[in-house]
């Protein structure tokens, strides 16, 4: 794993939790957060789609909330806890929300799943019982191309439904 | 500090609008000074008769504060903000600052009393919104200056508001939106302000339509009247958004909407006025 991940003439050291794992790097000030996870770190599960605040393929979550990874520099996230889609699973058991995924097919080709499913950790942490109008407002900042949707909507519910009863 | 690094130094806030220009190569600052670490520069509060927000103030702080509740159409304008996502970054201080044409909190504030603090080296002021945006991307700050705070004052008993904006899709900017604020004595309206967002290089006021509106009983024939005289007041551009014919009309429907929304909560009702997507 690259411990310096810098090209340019100036090199910044940083210090990011990711998925509960200290992370110490060097990287120019200019390095967005995504390039970071997936370079510095070595964790590609959190994919760049658009790279223009669109998709939401970016999407973390930076202490507890989420961000699009690709608006965001590494150096502002120093200091803070990011969750990753890799972050999401605890002793090779998927989480709930990655299993209700999986359950109601609500993926397709996957490249916005695990965006989608960081915002969803998001929305059950704060309202466990959404509406649908709830979830669609939680993931309006999630573009997805293959599934029109209503099985993520399902997936959300169910995941829901689990973590409740967990 | 932004003094020492010269004009091609700029300040980083929230960024949600600020790193998707440096993207696209529109802005290319040679010095980002980022002020997410400063702490007591997000906050909400009320004190003598206006809500105050620090500048660093996301928007789904806002979209969350039961105080700011208080205003009604800053919960529309907070809550319609593009997405999840960006609302967590995105900073009130930063979008007057940014003054995009298309940001929706110039727009919202403008029809309320907002006065913008400001701090720089030669220290401190305070300037009204109307004054402190001055054309596309620019504000009466000077360079070495910034926002710290942003001042609303709470509207009289018998007032309402709405901001409601058509939206492609949830993440893009409007295609158009349009707040208003209303002060009513029963169905007569004592005094109205309308304004009109991503029609023009600014939000723009629509007096002939606030005109159109003051001391009048407000009933179909009345809020049509004040409609069309904001398709006049608006000054869109055709775009990928859409032609500026479609921009005109959805104008008209969109302060149509926002007055009724408005009147309607003058009146005491508890409305919510979501946003409208293709």
């Amino acid at each position: 794993m690259p411990e310096t991940a810098t090209v340019g003439k100036i090199a910044v050291n940083i210090n990011i939790n990711v998925n509960g794992k200290p992370y110490s790097r060097q990287v120019e000030p200019r390095m967005l957060l995504v390039e970071f996870l997936r370079e510095a770190c070595d964790l590609t599960g959190t994919h760049v789609g658009c790279d223009t605040t669109y998709c939401g393929a970016c999407t973390v979550l930076m202490n507890g909330l989420a961000v699009k990874s690709c608006t965001m520099f590494a150096v502002q996230a120093d200091g803070a806890e990011i969750t990753t889609v890799e972050g999401l699973e605890k002793d090779g058991k998927l989480h709930p929300i990655q299993q209700a995924f999986g359950d109601s097919y609500g993926l397709q080709c996957g490249y916005c799943t695990p965006g989608l499913m960081l915002s969803t950790q998001q929305l059950l942490a704060e309202n466990p019982e959404p509406s649908e109008k709830e979830i669609r407002k939680a993931i309006a900042g999630n573009t997805c191309r293959c599934t029109g949707y209503m099985n993520i909507f399902k997936a959300i519910e169910l995941a829901g439904r689990n973590m409740k009863g967990a | 500090m932004l003094g020492q690094l010269g004009e091609g130094a700029k300040f980083l806030a929230g960024g949600q609008s600020l790193i998707p220009l440096l993207k696209l190569r529109f802005a290319n600052p040679e010095h980002l000074v980022d002020l997410n670490f400063i702490p007591g520069t997000s906050f909400i509060k009320e004190d003598s008769g206006a809500l105050h927000f620090g500048a660093m103030t996301r928007h789904a702080e806002i979209e969350h504060s039961a105080l700011a509740r208080k205003i009604p159409v800053l919960y529309d304008c907070a809550a319609g903000i593009a997405d999840v996502q960006v609302r967590n970054r995105g900073t009130i201080g930063g979008s007057l600052a940014e003054a995009d044409p298309s940001g929706d909190w110039a727009n919202a504030l403008i029809t309320l009393d907002t006065t913008v603090h400001c701090l720089g080296r030669s220290g401190s002021r305070t300037i009204h919104l109307s004054d402190f945006i001055k054309d596309a991307y620019t504000t009466a700050l000077a360079h070495d200056e910034l926002v710290t705070e942003v001042e609303v004052k709470i509207p009289p008993q018998g007032s309402g508001g709405a901001y409601v904006a058509f939206k492609r899709s949830a993440p893009v900017y409007p295609s158009a939106s349009a707040a208003v604020q209303l002060a009513m004595a029963g169905d007569v309206c004592q005094d109205a302000a309308i304004a009109l967002g991503c029609v023009g290089l600014t939000a723009i006021r629509a007096t002939e339509a606030e005109t159109a509106l003051r001391g009048k009983t407000l009933n179909d024939k009345t809020i049509a009247a004040a409609a069309e005289a904001a398709r006049a007041a608006a000054d869109p551009q055709s775009d990928m958004r859409g032609s500026a014919e479609y921009k005109r009309q959805l104008v008209v429907a969109l302060v149509k909407r926002a007055i009724q929304i408005a009147m309607r909560r003058a009146g005491g009702e508890q409305i919510e006025g979501a946003h409208l997507y293709a």
